[in-house]
Parts: structure tokens; sequence; C-alpha cells
């Protein structure tokens, strides 16, 4: 049963359609039949000549672009943002401030999230996302410290999923590193009263701001994955929502900037990851990270420019 | 390298494991699971007919419920349900029973550490119990990292706390097969070396998650032992009974 194009390009597909013009329109019917059909075999014929249906080589990731806090890898679309607040911090960790992550997936995002009944996969996400920031080290949290003991920045980080076409957890964190490396902190100074008031609200010169050297918060050891699909012995990178439903084995990697291993996620899954696997999926993650740091940093000096 | 533990372990030495199962009279299935201080119990029903929305009607759909030991479920919980769903989704055989439902409860008695493997452990004691279709048993360990670079197993919740990662490792149980040795190999590891579920928490080095699942391969071995031993015993038991 060969009788599709290899590739599903609009350009290919005039091309390839041209020797056989006759049949072309049922040619093309067959093939979409036989994708909604056998999913499964329609993957592993793409798989057999190391090809997937859009074109991409196995090990290699969707376009990535990052403009603020926007992140697209492929047609996966996230929005992140960040809301400060001015709180007490806890007894235990009087030098320190709080970072709070959520992550929702609107109805918007996806055909099967239903209005009224929150996505069964938006919590788990938000979590691996708290998870992997968090202990990551990213962020230093003595650096969100504004008076000790007494005040202390608390950062809401909230991540919107506008369109879920795979590979969810690379691009909230993608788009969660955007925010964070763009954030700019507000400066405030303590009134008479030790409440801490915005500077530029209150019009007063002569008090002493606070935070007068903490405007940016340096990011260190800046986490970035890449998720895998495997298959026999097949590893797929960056899976779309369809292989990702088609094939059941998905492996996320998240090293940070000094190849430490921050996270090895593989919930379960038909495929058993053996060594070599896994040893597959790390050095595709290495290749990964340093396409992303070069991504980000041109999306940050983009945003200088301007 | 010897390390000293709070309660005298040896680095790779586990705590003491019980498991009893058909404990419970109304479930289809149940096991009660402890290894030291943490205790889980478990229990099956189903399979119950027709799957849930946006599950596949051509295979059996399995749904996990857990139930914390205080409190209302939060973000961690649906984690760990999550996990626990697709780690025995890929143990059991789905195509026998389509179109149903089993629904596994996880009731978390005490929580000293080590709370998902033991959790993985108690379902799989109680989907045997229950007689589901089940292409292996799924053995769950947890190894933690030291700052030192040392990995200790099994950890108590305070040592969990102490050390700077921990991984949570889930392993087919090793089979005994009358084929001759080495026809079961992948890529020319053993069965039992393939990874079901990993999670991690917190930086390590790639080494050592490698020395981590070695370690964790090795401490399969005992505990697959273990669920041998113990199913094996039950099931003589419960024939002289009946």
């Amino acid at each position: 049963m060969c009788f599709f194009p290899l590739f599903r390009s609009k350009e290919n597909r005039l091309t390839m359609g041209l020797p056989n013009a006759s049949g072309d329109l049922s040619t093309e019917v067959e093939v979409d039949a036989f994708r909604r059909l056998f999913p499964l075999r329609f993957y592993e014929k793409h798989l057999l000549e190391s090809i997937r249906p859009d074109a991409r080589p196995l090990g290699r990731a969707r376009e990535t672009t990052i403009a603020l806090a926007l992140a697209k890898i492929g047609s996966t679309t996230m929005l992140a943002a960040i809301k400060m607040e001015v709180m007490t911090p806890s007894l235990e960790t009087p030098d320190e401030g709080c970072i709070a992550i959520d992550f929702h997936m609107p109805p918007i995002c996806s055909p099967i999230v239903r209005p009224g009944r929150p996505a069964e996969g938006a919590p788990v996400v938000a979590k691996q996302l708290s998870d992997t920031i968090l202990s990551s080290g990213m962020i230093n949290l003595k650096e969100l410290s504004l008076v000790s003991g007494k005040a202390a920045w608390m950062a809401y980080l909230d991540i919107y999923c506008l369109d879920a076409d795979g590979a969810l957890f690379d691009t909230a964190l993608l788009s969660a590193v955007a925010a964070f490396s763009h954030l700019e902190i507000p400066v405030v100074s303590l009134n008479d009263d030790g409440k801490i008031v915005l500077s530029e609200e209150q019009g007063l010169s002569d008090r002493e701001p606070v935070n007068k050297e903490k405007r940016k918060i340096n990011l260190s050891s800046v986490p970035f994955s890449l998720t895998c699909v495997l298959h026999k012995n097949y590893i797929l990178a960056d899976p779309t929502a369809e292989e990702e439903s088609i094939m059941d084995t998905i492996v996320t990697v998240v090293l940070d900037s000094s190849s430490q291993l921050v996270s090895l996620h593989k919930p379960g899954g038909t495929v058993l990851a053996y060594t070599s696997a896994i040893q597959d999926c790390i050095a595709l993650t290495r290749q990964r990270v340093k396409e992303l740091q070069k991504i980000l940093e041109e999306g940050i000096s983009g945003m200088e420019v301007d | 390298m010897e390390v000293d533990r709070e309660d005298g372990r040896s680095q790779n030495q586990l705590r003491p494991l019980a498991c009893s199962r058909n404990i419970l009279h109304r479930a289809h299935g149940s096991a009660s699971w402890s290894q030291g201080d943490t205790k889980v119990l478990a229990a099956v029903y189903g399979p119950k007919a027709g799957t849930k929305k946006n599950e596949n009607p051509e295979k059996a759909c399995i749904e996990v419920i857990w139930k914390p030991k205080t409190g209302q479920i939060g973000k961690p919980e649906k984690e760990y349900e999550m996990i626990l769903k697709r780690t025995l989704e890929s143990i059991c055989i789905l195509t026998v029973n389509p179109n149903t439902t089993t629904s596994i409860i996880v009731q978390v008695v005490n929580d000293d550490g080590a709370l998902l493997p033991s959790a993985i452990n108690a379902a799989c004691m109680a989907l045997v119990d229950a007689g589901i279709p089940m292409k292996h048993l799924a053995v769950a360990i947890c190894c933690c990292v030291a700052k030192s670079g040392y990995v200790i197993l099994d950890p108590t919740k305070l040592e969990e706390q102490k050390m700077k990662a921990f991984a949570y490792l889930v392993f087919p149980n090793s089979v005994r097969s009358v084929l001759p040795e080495g026809s079961l190999r992948v890529e020319g590891e053993p069965i039992e070396n393939g990874i079901i579920t990993s999670v991690t928490h917190g930086i390590m080095s790639v080494d050592d998650y490698f020395y981590c699942l070695e370690r964790g391969r090795a401490a399969s071995v005992k505990l697959s032992d273990f669920l041998r031993r113990n199913l094996q015993q039950q099931s003589t038991d419960s024939s002289k009974a009946g």
C-alpha cells in the first residue's frame, strides 16, 4: 500500500501529482482515508523512510520563535505573564520571595477541552513546571526579598495555552523562561508606616528606594527541555498532538545550561526505555538546548533594540 | 563507601516490606503494601461497562483515584494519578476487555517517603488480586542522590528532604522463562532493564542518573523476588482454605 506521496507539503504534492495527474484527486482522498483509518501504519510507513508526515527528520524539532513571553514551537502557542505582589515572607525563610506557577488550558486551545470542566493535563503540566523551575535554581529566591523578615516579592507566573499541538511542557517552560528574562521589577520604597509603596506613584524623591539595584532578575542555569516520543526503535523529537496521541510513550528531558539533568520524566507508555534510548534522548536534548539558548538570546536582544 | 543513615541501614538496603492481598470484602481486588512506615492501600473495581469520555472504546480504560491521608487532592496528587494511570496502562493487556473501565483507588495510610513507588507496587498487587490481565508486574523503587554523589535506596521522608535529588523508577519484574537465556533480550539488555516510568526531582548529573538506574535495577530484582514469593505463598494458602 504505497499509494501516497511521502511529503505532505504543497509544493511536493504538486510535483509528485504531475506524472499521474489522472488519479490525483483519488490518491489524495485515499491518503487522507488511510491516515484516518490506520494512523499507526501511516506513521510507520514514514518512519521506515526516516521522515515524518510534516517533512521533518525524526530528530528535528519544529520551528521555534519567542516574542516577549509568547513562545511558539510549531503551532503550539503559549503566553506567559508575571504579576508581582508584596507579601510578608514566612518565618522559616525571612529573606526569600516566592513564586507561584499556574498553567491554564482554556477551551480555545484544543477540541478535547470543554468549557466549565478543567483540562485533565493542565494541573500535571503546572506541577511539572513549578518543580522544574524551582528545583533548577534558575531564580535565586533571595533576590526577591525586599526587607528581610518584613517584605518580599510574590511572583505569580501564569501560562496560557492558546494552541495545544503537542510538546506542551517544552513550550510552557520556554515561555516561562522568556517571561522571567524580561521581567522588570518596579521600584518601591518604604513609607512612614513601614509599608511598601511604588516610588513613582508617591512622587517622593527623598525616600530611598529599597530595590534600586534589583530591577532585573539574574537567571542562572536556565533549564530547557525536549519531549520525545518513543515508538519501537524510533525516537521522534518534539511530537505534534497527533503523534503524541498515536504513539503513547513520551519522554521529557530537562537539562540546564551546564548540562545537568533537571528532570527525566517518562510516565509509562507501551515502549520500555532501555539505556541506549535514554542516552539518545539526552543527546537530542543537548543539541536542542544549544538551539533554544540561541533563540532565547535572539529574542531578548531583539527586544532591547526596540 | 559507608554512609550513615538514621535508621542504621546500609545504602542499598530497603526497609522491611509487607504485602497482603484480598483484605477488602467489596472490592474486586485489593492489597495493602508497606515499606517501613509508608503504607498504602489499593482497591480495584472493574472491569465495569463503558469507557470514559475521550478514551478509546476499543481498549480497556484505567481510572486512578488517589486519596491522600488528609485533606483535599491538589496538583501533586493529580500528577500521581496521571503517572499511576499511564504506568498501569502500560502493564495491563488492554485489548482483552475493550470498552470497559477499571477503577483503582489508592488510599495513603501513612507517608514516610517513597510514596509513589509504594502506591505503584500496591496498585499492581491489587490488579493481580482482581485478576485483571497483565503483561508483567511493575516494580517501583526510589533512589536518592546526595550532595556528595552517593546514592541511597528507599529513603524515608526525612532523607528525601535532605537529599539534593531523587528519582522514582519503575521496571518490569524479572521474568523466569523456559526459553533459553538471552532470547528475551532487547538490544542486548534483559527485559527487566527497560524503564516503564521515570520521575525525577532536583538537579543531578547525567552520570548520577545512570548510576541510580543501575542501583535501582539491582534492587528491583530483590523486590520482584519478594512479589513472586508473596503471590505464590498466598495462592497456596487460599487453595488450602478453599
